[in-house]
């Protein structure tokens, strides 16, 4: 029961951020320079979660070659702009990552 | 069939802008599948990280229903991994709860920039399709505004001009995610003995790769780079601080702002109109 509580509050907060700006926002009309704003933050979210992911995966910088997460993103990366899909950069980034924790 | 079909059908999905049934409105059914569709990259994300998830949080002592309920309940990757690391070294509900919100505030921006793209509907669907956002499906849900957006409404600026997202498709999409991260959880419990540390077969590296692939095939003009790099850089540095998930909601507001710099002006065609526009006959081309 302690974690039926405890969850149950947890979806609570999690909600609120989630649903509020749906039910202020949605229906209204909004100026064409804040949806411009808006534009802009798929690709923000995404650099701004994978950049520290990957160039500092321990909370502190590593550039050098034993930081298999960046290693690994170079690949993935290009994979991922060779193929234009999405699932085959996930396969190759968990693959060459289980290889490269192997070798080392 | 998911090894061939069903990822470049995915993509080919997203990717093409010329699919003309996008915008004429189409059955409920149809928009649902569409969806499902277009969540099968993150399907292949969650499914693995949610196995990571089920193991550690078995290891931590949790009992197996309680990590998956959280999945059911809270769904909210990041939040759930912190929380059972908190559970495990004995921290108060009072602190998890708090910690919890903390790390789902971004959530708030998703929200807000979805908001405008929702075709108008009752608020008890409102209700549900705010309870399964999530990072990647907010990611993957903006792609498909903006295949809309070359496809029906060139200058893409005016919500309600045509890339306006139905129900179904948004529903389809999250509870298809969702779905995975439930089932991707309950595997990593039920082998949790089996599979020991996630980090041997690179399960937690899938999710920086999809975030890694997302964002290489989201850049298509100046401005994406230029918010991209900012982001990055405003990140990088709040984490060296000692900031956690929580420096995604500042780097993504600061990168937004500066990607405003790059809006052209009205009377000439945009700056990324162009690139999204010659993007298409490349990925029309088809899978390789």
């Amino acid at each position: 029961m302690r974690y039926a509580a405890l969850f149950a509050a947890m979806a609570f907060v999690t909600y609120l951020p989630r649903a509020l700006p749906f039910f202020v926002l949605s229906g209204r009309k909004l100026p064409p320079r804040l949806l411009r704003f808006f534009e802009g933050f798929p690709v923000a979210v995404l650099a701004a979660f994978v950049t520290p992911l990957i160039l500092a995966p321990g909370g502190h910088l590593e550039l050098n070659l034993s930081n298999l997460d960046l290693l690994v993103a170079i690949p993935t990366t290009l994979v991922a702009l060779r193929t234009r899909s999405l699932i085959a950069a996930v396969v190759a980034g968990a693959v060459l990552m289980m290889m490269a924790r192997a070798v080392n | 069939m998911r090894d061939d079909a069903g990822p470049a059908l995915g993509e080919e999905a997203v990717n093409d802008v010329t699919e003309p049934n996008e915008v004429h409105p189409r059955s409920p059914d149809m928009t649902w599948r569409h969806g499902a569709r277009e969540a099968l990259p993150i399907v292949f994300g969650y499914v693995p990280i949610g196995i990571a998830y089920g193991v550690l949080g078995t290891a931590a002592g949790l009992p197996g229903w309680a990590v998956i309920a959280m999945s059911v309940v809270v769904y909210a990757g990041s939040a759930q991994f912190i929380a059972v690391s908190l559970l495990a070294s004995g921290a108060t509900a009072v602190a998890i709860v708090a910690t919890t919100f903390l790390v789902n505030l971004r959530h708030i921006l998703y929200a807000s920039a979805l908001s405008p793209r929702l075709q108008r509907m009752s608020r008890g669907r409102l209700a549900w399709l705010a309870a399964e956002l999530t990072d990647e499906s907010f990611v993957m849900i903006s792609r498909v505004i903006g295949s809309r957006r070359t496809s029906i409404d060139p200058t893409g600026a005016e919500a309600g001009a045509g890339g306006m997202l139905p129900f179904g498709l948004v529903a389809g999409l999250q509870g298809t995610a969702q779905l995975s991260w439930v089932a991707g959880s309950a595997l990593g419990v039920a082998a949790g003995s089996f599979i020991g540390e996630p980090a041997r077969y690179g399960l937690d590296y899938a999710l920086v790769a999809m975030f890694l692939g997302l964002l290489a095939l989201q850049i298509h003009g100046r401005r994406e780079v230029a918010v991209a790099f900012t982001a990055g850089l405003v990140a990088l540095g709040l984490r060296l601080l000692g900031m956690g998930t929580s420096g995604v909601i500042p780097a993504t507001l600061i990168a937004s702002a500066v990607g405003l710099l790059f809006v052209p002006p009205p009377g000439r065609a945009g700056d990324d109109l162009p690139a999204a526009a010659t993007s298409s006959p490349g990925s029309a081309g088809g899978p390789r």
